[in-house]
């Protein structure tokens, strides 16, 4: 067991350190003249592409190519993105903007015959399956069939005690419901268990796949605002539509308030209106900077050894021991952030889904 | 600002993703989950209010017995006390009945004995009588054989008589 568990270690720790190493010397070999830039490097780890760079073996570029899915003018194409060459080339009149301006990776028009940008021309909508929703789909099925075999142990295994993965995932199913549903929501808990169960496990388990540095993993999915983006908007569309009577009286008609707070100028329902769509920003926020400030620590330690060793070779492998070392850490570190930012959300999720759901006292004695 | 400035496809795949496994979840996985952990809940529950019940029953029987124990005891110790009792009225009864009945023999013997004597002594004053009469007799025959005797007695009966 013991030697098992050390092998995979060693295999799991020869990989990660892979594509990292080989990453900055992608970045010195392939345009001789540019300069290794961390922040470029880091950057380009961190956003969205249309391949998934799995590793670079010399000037041999091992990705994975991506389909791209693309309506422009009301007309499909549906093509690889191999067909870029790595944002070399273009194709079908389409290029990968590589300019650093606010849509470098995004696909844009090109004039015909020329590599150039055709800043004139509407952008087509792109619907790629990009590294980051490759990550959602990787998420998606280890989630379906985590869960499928953990529903048929519960039905195959009823009324006895829950045993192998069942055994891992029912203390946090039990929390989710008895520390985070039962106190925030109250008695209406019972409505929202399977969106916050599956809020839950979806953050937590993309989280996790996303601090694993090999190919089905290491993808920045919940440090990707569009991903926490509509994480929040189903927190909010959630609480609106689950809002009764009295919730809406408190944004609209707020009791207690002077009147003049309301009328003429409504400061009272703008103030709460603000306050409705503040809150799943924050959750959006909060996500999203957390997990992405995980990953830019590491690869910022990583970067740091490359920084050193263009001084002198001698120095950065001497920075690459306290580097290592420092990042291992803030991955144990960020053990405990996938954790902790997925209950973050869930908690905040069934709190708004309490306001929303709370019969107020006052709001009683008018009934 | 790449990094803010998320894709449109992105937030539609994301949408249908999470939408999909929303659904898939929340139809499929959570339903059963959730009912067959609250069913062991309710189970683990039941089972310990019944134990608790049981103990409950235990110690009311234990209590029961000690009772029961208690009054065949003192059942048992009611039952010599008047055993003892019984016995001790049924000796004394005999006795007095023993007592009584010797009195009566006693009183009986006696009767009888006095009764006898008084026979025995009427027989013996009847013998004594004849005895006297008989020796009376054979005087009175040995002093009147000679006539002055006769004579002599006829007058001093006849002056004892005083014939007036």
């Amino acid at each position: 067991m013991r030697t098992k568990l050390l092998i995979v270690t060693l295999f799991f720790g020869f990989f990660m350190t892979f594509p990292l190493m080989a990453a900055p010397a992608s970045g010195g070999n392939e345009t001789h003249e540019q300069e290794f830039n961390a922040g470029h490097l880091i950057i380009d780890h961190i956003v969205d592409s249309h391949e998934w760079h799995i590793a670079t073996i010399g000037h041999t570029h091992i990705t994975i190519p991506l389909p791209v899915i693309l309506i422009d003018q009301g007309k499909f194409h549906v093509f690889s993105s191999s067909k870029f060459h790595h944002g070399h080339s273009s194709y079908k009149g389409f290029k990968i903007e590589t300019e650093r301006n606010a849509n470098k990776g995004k696909i844009v028009k090109v004039i015909p015959g020329t590599m150039q940008t055709d800043t004139a021309a509407e952008k087509p909508i792109d619907l790629s399956i990009t590294k980051t929703v490759a990550g959602i789909f990787v998420s998606f099925l280890v989630v379906i069939l985590i869960f499928s075999s953990v529903a048929r142990s519960y039905t195959r295994n009823k009324g006895h005690a829950p045993r192998g993965l069942q055994s891992v995932l029912e203390p946090l199913i039990l929390f989710i419901r008895d520390e985070v549903a039962k106190p925030s929501i109250g008695k209406h808990y019972e409505r929202f268990m399977p969106f916050l169960l599956t809020l839950f496990f979806f953050i937590f388990f993309t989280n996790l796949i996303g601090l694993i540095p090999l190919f089905p993993g290491g993808a920045n999915v919940t440090g990707n605002i569009g991903v926490t983006l509509v994480l929040a908007a189903f927190t909010f569309m959630m609480t609106a539509f689950s809002g009764n009577k009295s919730y809406w009286q408190h944004i609209f008609n707020t009791p207690g308030v002077p009147w003049w707070l309301k009328f003429p100028i409504p400061l009272f329902p703008i103030i709460e209106i603000t306050g409705v769509v503040v809150k799943p920003f924050v959750l959006m926020i909060r996500l999203f900077a957390n997990i992405t400030a995980g990953h830019i620590i590491v690869l910022g330690f990583v970067s740091l050894i490359f920084v050193f060793g263009k001084i002198s070779p001698g120095l950065g492998y001497g920075v690459s021991v306290v580097s290592v070392f420092f990042a291992v850490f803030i991955s144990v570190l960020e053990l405990l952030v996938a954790f902790i930012q997925a209950y973050v959300f869930t908690l905040l999720s069934a709190l708004y889904f309490g306001m929303a759901t709370e019969e107020h006292a006052h709001a009683a004695e008018h009934h | 600002m790449e990094l803010v400035n998320p894709g449109l496809g992105l937030i539609f795949w994301m949408v249908v993703a999470f939408g999909l496994l929303l659904f898939i979840l929340g139809r499929f996985v959570w339903p059963p989950v959730l009912r067959s952990l609250r069913e062991r809940e309710q189970s683990i529950e039941l089972a310990l209010h019944e134990a608790d019940k049981a103990r409950e029953e235990m110690k009311q029987l234990v209590f029961n017995n000690e009772q029961l124990m208690r009054q065949a005891e003192e059942e048992r110790d009611a039952l010599i006390r008047d055993a003892r009792r019984v016995r001790e009225s049924l000796i004394e009864e005999a006795k007095k009945q023993a007592t009584e009945e010797a009195n009566r023999i006693v009183e009986n013997a006696r009767e009888r004995i006095h009764f006898e004597k008084m026979e025995a002594i009427t027989e013996l004053k009847n013998q004594i009588a004849n005895l006297s009469i008989d020796i009376a007799e054979k005087v009175i025959q040995q002093e009147l054989s000679q006539p002055e005797k006769q004579q002599e007695f006829v007058r001093r009966s006849l002056g004892e008589m005083n014939l007036n």
